[in-house]
């Protein structure tokens, strides 16, 4: 990885490739894994303790920055909740709503057995 | 020929829809295999619909703004025909039962809808490389990548393969395609027009805006597709921000219009790129145009903060796709929880699964504070350079990417290395206001070069002519690629 290739690169990509602290390990990959229902090859966790840890890395660049006075900033909008009248509306309809179901079992999606025999 | 020119035939009935429909799909066909811009076509659909409108106009009757034009959709939009794909494979066979309020607003305008586009999976990327479908190539020179993530579109317009075509854009996905393609692509302000329909990635960012082959056509789209919908709570009233027609006056020039730019910005680019963004400026200061030096002092930790915050709201956008109610499910789980993890597992690209991550990661207990609520915090400094900046000029110039195309398989195994190239794009995002890329020159190896113009929020309209007074200065625009056997 050389993101210094290009010379003269202002300020903007001074990233250096310093001795990277390992921010993210494997044990910490395959718990984010299992918190985001993502099933990884051992592959994948391999290669992604590497990716992440580099671009985490890369992120620490925000600490260069003191934002103890700085308020977070969730959306750009100058609105605020606007509200309606509780309506009836025609939905979507039993059909419709089933139409890309994997497995449907009449008017339900159908899905394995989450509780075990009694 | 121009949709705007292409329509105001069509209304004359001195060209039939039919027969400028008939044209597209000819050059679909004798393209496709080698660009691979579309995911679906659909010409049956298309050629009735143009039927139906020259009927309509030899009848005497009104029609809409984009009567019997050719456009395309990326297919992140939900559309009631065809498949809505996001060149996932876990959306493969999905088929929305509604369409996206930009859908609805082209038929009503008449507009023939030819295909939808191909990009990166769920608008992640900036090469269309990550497509769990297919390739496409750029058509100025195949053996390079198109942009992305709206790449099938900027393809689509700059191969002839449809007159204008919609993208989504969350970090440059219109603005650098349309750069690395040679043509026109708007992002407007975040707000200005609704996502509803648009498969969701970054919320508080994803925008979609027109791709086309001149500035006055994406006014035209402009035209169409601008505006308050109810049915998404983050499109803004228009009490607030009126929706304006944006051809009226797109011909005038801005009076006394003061140019930003920052000092250094541009030596991140190629030596091409940035001699082509200086030639751009010398045009406008032709034109009488002060450029002002500016600070925009927060603009460096852009990457940073954007891959934070689109990457956590994806992970959250993206927790809906579990197998159960819709999209693709593994073939045998062993319980419930691997309905889950193996569907996504098998359903997600690579790039969609690091960006799920990373975001869960930014989010998780222990690290939300150092770096999704750090990222929040620099979002808004960033707005600030952008606010402070707009009381001293109307428009901020800058490239849009720091490269021309480039190669296939060039940046795909580096990560980092593919986000850092969208540098001069995400900011944007993050402030929410608009920006436009028009095609100003050529590298050596005849590969487009865009000029990027950055606006104030909602002033899209003025946005629109300043870049119109560069394309009646220039011929860039006109340029076709010479499409492959």
């Amino acid at each position: 990885m050389d993101l210094n290739q290009r010379g003269g690169f202002a300020s903007l990509f001074i990233y250096t490739k310093r001795e990277m602290a390992k921010k993210i390990d494997e044990a910490l990959v395959r718990k984010v894994a299992k918190l985001a229902r993502l099933e990884l090859s051992e592959d994948e966790i391999e290669e992604f303790t590497v990716q992440l840890s580099a671009i985490l890395d890369y992120m620490e660049k925000m600490n260069e920055l003191d934002t103890s006075n700085v308020e977070p900033l969730a959306h750009c909008l100058p609105i605020s909740n606007r509200f309606r009248d509780d309506n009836v509306k025609a939905s979507l309809g039993t059909e419709k709503t089933l139409a890309n179901a994997p497995q449907r079992d009449g008017e339900f999606f159908k899905v394995p057995k989450i509780l075990d025999e009694i | 020929m121009s949709c705007k020119e292409l329509r105001d035939k069509i209304a004359r009935g001195e060209v039939k829809s039919v027969a400028a429909t008939e044209a597209v799909f000819g050059s679909i066909k004798k393209y496709e295999g080698t660009i691979g811009a579309y995911i679906s076509t659909f010409e049956k659909q298309a050629l009735a619909k143009a039927k139906e409108v020259d009927a309509r106009i030899a009848a005497g009757k009104e029609v809409g703004r984009l009567a019997g034009v050719p456009v395309a959709i990326k297919d992140n939009m939900c559309t009631t025909f065809g498949a809505t794909t996001c060149a996932s494979k876990i959306l493969e066979n999905f088929h929305s039962p509604y369409n996206a309020t930009v859908i609805e607003k082209l038929l009503a305008a008449d507009a023939v809808i030819v295909g939808k586009t191909n990009m990166d999976e769920f608008a992640m990327g900036s090469s269309t490389e990550n497509s769990g479908l297919k390739q496409t190539v750029n058509p100025w020179d195949t053996s390079r990548v198109p942009g992305g993530s709206s790449g099938g579109s900027a393809a689509a317009v700059a191969g002839r393969m449809c007159f204008a075509a919609l993208g989504s854009d969350t970090g440059g996905s219109i603005r650098q395609p349309a750069s690395l393609c040679g043509v026109v692509g708007l992002k407007p302000t975040y707000g200005r027009v609704s996502r509803y329909g648009l498969v969701a990635y970054g919320s508080s960012l994803d925008q979609i805006g027109p791709v086309t082959r001149t500035v006055s056509d994406c006014a035209l789209m402009m035209n169409v597709i601008a505006g308050h919908d109810e049915n998404d709570s983050t499109s803004v009233s228009e009490d607030i921000a009126p929706v304006c027609d944006y051809l009226a006056r797109l011909d005038e020039p801005i009076d006394k219009l003061k140019i930003g730019v920052v000092p250094g910005l541009n030596a991140g680019s190629d030596s091409d790129v940035q001699k082509a963004i200086a030639e751009a400026i010398e045009v406008y200061k032709k034109l009488v145009a002060e450029v002002v030096e500016i600070e925009m002092p927060h603009f460096d930790y852009a990457i940073a903060a954007y891959y934070v915050i689109a990457t956590a709201e994806a992970s959250s956008n993206l927790a809906r796709y579990d197998g159960v109610h819709y999209g693709h499910r593994t073939e045998r789980p062993a319980d419930y929880i691997e309905v889950y993890s193996k569907s996504r597992a098998e359903g997600f690209g690579k790039e969609v699964k690091r960006r799920i991550m990373l975001g869960t990661y930014a989010l998780s207990s222990g690290y939300y504070d150092a770096y999704y609520l750090k990222a929040l915090k620099v979002r808004n400094l960033i707005r600030g350079d952008f606010n402070n900046v707009f009381e001293k000029c109307d428009c901020i110039m800058m490239p849009v990417s720091p490269t021309t195309a480039f190669k296939l398989g060039e940046k795909i195994d580096d990560p980092l290395k593919m986000y850092l190239s969208d540098i001069y794009t995400i900011a944007a995002n993050l402030a929410g206001v608009p920006g436009i890329s028009i095609p100003c020159g050529f590298d050596e190896n005849n590969l487009p070069i865009g000029l990027q113009i950055l606006a104030p929020a909602f002033t899209e309209e003025k946005l629109l002519r300043i870049a119109r007074m560069f394309e009646m200065q220039t011929d860039w625009h006109q340029k076709k690629p010479t499409m492959p056997k």
